[in-house]
């Protein structure tokens, strides 16, 4: 059996989301910049890298304590509305791990945790052409794998695909939250900045994460 | 009397700045707790969860809290703040759908006449009627 999902473990999948997020930044503003208020990059940025300082300000001691340091960064620091959905969506996971280090199922809880609070957070439905759009179908494919009894190196990889393969999908939609709403039908033809990052986040796990738990 | 505190939230500073002096102006020597959450601390646009929070906090006095606020992150923040008050605290906090300017200008008359909670909320929502009757919508 591999390594646990410990509290240095999840701190690697922070700090290689935020490395992954200031080298997208730019893409980021610029998706941002064709259907939104191009902050979405800028905004990212600030908040993963302060998320970064704050670790290494005061190191937290286990799981729950890193990803509730992570999310309080986030829902202060980003400025924009990923702020509070990131920042949820790290705070449910959170309360979901707790102190110990978790296994595979445990993190696939946690990660459901977190997708229901960016659910109550934003509103948004299935289509709506936000994050929602990729993190849902992680959330079903890790899931399914796990249950299929796949490693949780190959469930994770399974779970980055499906935000992939739905960040691509909001290409042809009309977006109903946020900002890119007041468009309507222009906002077609673009891709969703949010489920962009969403979809940098679950590779970032894939990165992070793969050669843990079991 | 009632002493109902008001926050605003909203992406700008000097959005919200601005709004609360028009507000203020209609009773310059009221004392109403008026708390200004906007803005990144670094000067720009945005809006912050705790900032939002420690708002409410200073503008509470234990006869509750109407939150206004401009749109998207504003109203998710403000949420989010919610999340981070002592329970008491959060009991006595409404977040208001009123138009921003309109709805903070009723609200700061009533609360300064030391409306309760509910009203002050109230008079804040009905904040686009003398527009929509001045122009017939």
């Amino acid at each position: 059996m591999a390594d646990s999902l410990d509290v240095s473990a999840l701190e690697a999948w922070v700090r290689e989301f935020a490395r992954s997020i200031a080298e997208h930044k730019d893409e980021l503003t610029a998706l941002d910049s064709a259907i939104g208020d191009a902050d979405h990059g800028a905004n990212m940025d600030r908040g993963m890298s302060a998320a970064v300082a704050a670790l290494e300000a005061s190191p937290p001691a286990d799981p729950g304590a890193l990803l509730k340091q992570v999310g309080m960064t986030l829902v202060s620091k980003v400025g924009g509305a990923s702020g509070p959905l990131y920042g949820t969506f790290f705070l449910r996971m959170a309360g979901t791990l707790g102190p110990d280090p978790a296994d595979d199922e445990a993190f696939a809880r946690a990660l459901r945790a977190g997708l229901d609070g960016v659910i109550a957070r934003g509103k948004a439905e299935p289509g709506d052409k936000t994050m929602l759009d990729a993190l849902a179908p992680a959330c079903d494919a890790l899931d399914a794998a796990l249950a299929a009894g796949e490693p949780f190196g190959a469930a994770l990889r399974a779970a980055a695909a499906a935000a992939g393969a739905g960040r691509d999908a909001t290409v042809p939609l009309v977006a109903r939250k946020g900002r890119a709403s007041y468009l309507g039908e222009r906002s077609a033809g673009h891709q969703d900045p949010g489920a962009t990052s969403t979809a940098l986040l679950l590779d970032a796990a894939v990165t992070a994460l793969s050669g843990s738990a079991g | 009397m009632a002493r109902v505190g008001l926050v605003v939230v909203s992406h700008s500073r000097p959005l919200a700045e601005a709004a609360v002096a028009l507000a203020r102006q209609m009773l310059p020597s009221a004392e109403v707790a008026v708390e200004v959450a906007a803005g990144t601390d670094d000067g720009g646009l945005g809006t912050d969860a705790v900032a939002v929070s420690a708002a409410i906090t200073a503008a509470d006095s234990g006869d509750g809290v109407v939150v206004l606020m401009d749109l998207g992150s504003a109203v998710m923040s403000a949420e989010t703040a919610l999340e981070l008050l002592d329970d008491d605290v959060r009991d006595r906090v409404v977040l208001s759908s009123a138009p921003l300017v309109e709805g903070l200008v009723g609200a700061v008359v009533v609360a300064a006449g030391g409306a309760d909670r509910d009203r002050v909320a109230a008079e804040a929502l009905r904040g686009l009627a003398p527009k929509q009757a001045h122009l017939d919508q």
